[in-house]
């Protein structure tokens, strides 16, 4: 879906047919902060995925848990909820 | 191989995501974090109508939507009075064999203003004929969506722009409505309060209102970055001051016997939880003072309802 649509587009009654389809929205450029995880420190805990308000971290195969930047909005809970301190926020850089 | 299934404590948690990414809502939000915990106990059998406020105008900008679940956008004043109709209509369905017979749970989904303000009277009809369904309130303590208006349940002292301190104002100068009484009041089954900062309570929770015949209201505090002004990263950290200094205890009340979920030997002191917020940022040494009386004023009735119901030894 484009930016450009009108009402004449739409479903009638506005009906949205495809459920969850905001995940093609992206809001990492929101963020100011990033989110580094680093993996000798982490333990699986997996309260990150738990609290991330915005679903962007993931279960990865390999069991740790990444933030996807297309969706994360550098809020930093991760950062603040991980108890060994495993996840560190560093600035955007400019791009 | 994608992962279904995430271990966590003691149980298992899905990996999907009944509210999608890409959603609006504020960055470091407490609501997304209480719908997601909701969503994941409860599973994909859920119908669920909301209230218009902060949660459904992030998910749902149009043409997107974020909900992966059977989900209704309801007026602010009819969101229990529609679930009741929705499951009063999956109730005859069945009967008539239209449409197979399981539990599908009714969930009902609104702000504070849509429960204690505007909301009210549609609650209040759908508790009394007992309907089977659950009425969850995120209760961000204003009408954040609009532009941090009070509501009746802003507590005393808050800053909104309807209330703002000033010279001759300090912010609300009324006290909380405590809506989880008023639930209480109807004589339903399960009422409960809970945290999205204590994950395993809130849970707990949502599964046994879910699990309950006839009504059952939960009432999540979701910390606000944007109105309480405070930083978007310690949100969790503010819900867990918000139950250790008493100012919003975790309780359940199941067929009127109340039970204090989190009760800590010592309430730490109010300053803590209101320094953190900007919201408090012009009150008083007085004020601050009148605040914490209340609080303990408060505590202790609770702890006194708690005290008439021993809890019963696990078997």
């Amino acid at each position: 879906m484009t930016d450009k649509l009108t009402w004449k587009d739409m479903e009638v009654g506005n009906i949205v047919k495809e459920a969850g389809n905001a995940c093609f929205r992206r809001t990492g450029d929101w963020r100011t902060e990033r989110p580094i995880l680093d993996k000798d420190k982490c333990i699986k805990c997996a309260l990150c995925w738990l609290y991330c308000p915005d679903a962007s971290i993931k279960p990865g195969e390999d069991g740790y848990y990444e933030a996807d930047l297309y969706y994360c909005k550098g809020c930093a809970i991760c950062a603040r909820i991980c108890p060994v301190e495993a996840i560190s926020m560093t600035e955007e850089e400019e791009r | 191989m994608a992962i279904t299934e995430v271990k966590f404590g003691d149980r298992l948690l899905t990996s999907k995501e009944f509210l999608a990414e890409g959603h609006n809502f504020c960055i470091g939000c407490g609501e997304p974090m209480a719908i997601r915990m909701v969503l994941k106990t409860l599973g994909e059998n859920v119908i669920m109508a909301m209230a218009t406020g902060c949660d459904e105008v992030t998910t749902t900008p149009l043409p997107y939507t974020s909900w992966r679940i059977p989900w209704m956008h309801t007026l602010f004043e009819n969101t229990a009075a529609e679930i009741s109709g929705v499951e009063a209509g999956l109730k005859i369905l069945m009967k008539k064999g239209r449409i197979p017979e399981r539990r599908i749970t009714c969930i009902a989904m609104a702000g504070d203003g849509g429960t204690s303000d505007i909301g009210l009277q549609a609650l209040s009809g759908a508790l009394e004929r007992g309907h089977d369904f659950v009425y969850i309130c995120l209760d961000n303590e204003a009408y954040m969506n609009t532009g941090i208006q009070r509501s009746s349940s802003t507590p005393y002292g808050a800053s909104t722009t309807t209330a703002p301190a000033g010279k001759m104002s300090m912010g609300q100068i009324t006290r909380k409505k405590n809506i989880v009484a008023i639930a209480a009041a109807h004589g339903i089954p399960y009422v409960a309060t809970a945290s999205p900062s204590y994950h395993f309570d809130l849970m707990r929770k949502v599964r046994k209102a879910a699990d309950t015949k006839g009504p059952a209201y939960v009432h999540i505090l979701t910390p606000c970055p944007t109105g309480w002004r405070c930083g978007g990263d310690i949100t969790v950290q503010i819900g867990q001051l918000a139950v250790q200094t008493g100012v919003f205890p975790l309780y359940e009340i199941e067929h009127g016997r109340y039970r204090l979920n989190a009760d800590p030997p010592r309430l730490k002191p109010i300053e803590e939880y209101l320094k953190l917020q900007g919201r408090y940022r012009h009150l008083t040494d007085d004020h601050v003072a009148r605040i914490q009386e209340m609080v303990n004023e408060d505590y202790a009735g609770l702890k006194e309802k708690a005290a008439c119901f021993p809890v019963e030894a696990k078997e």
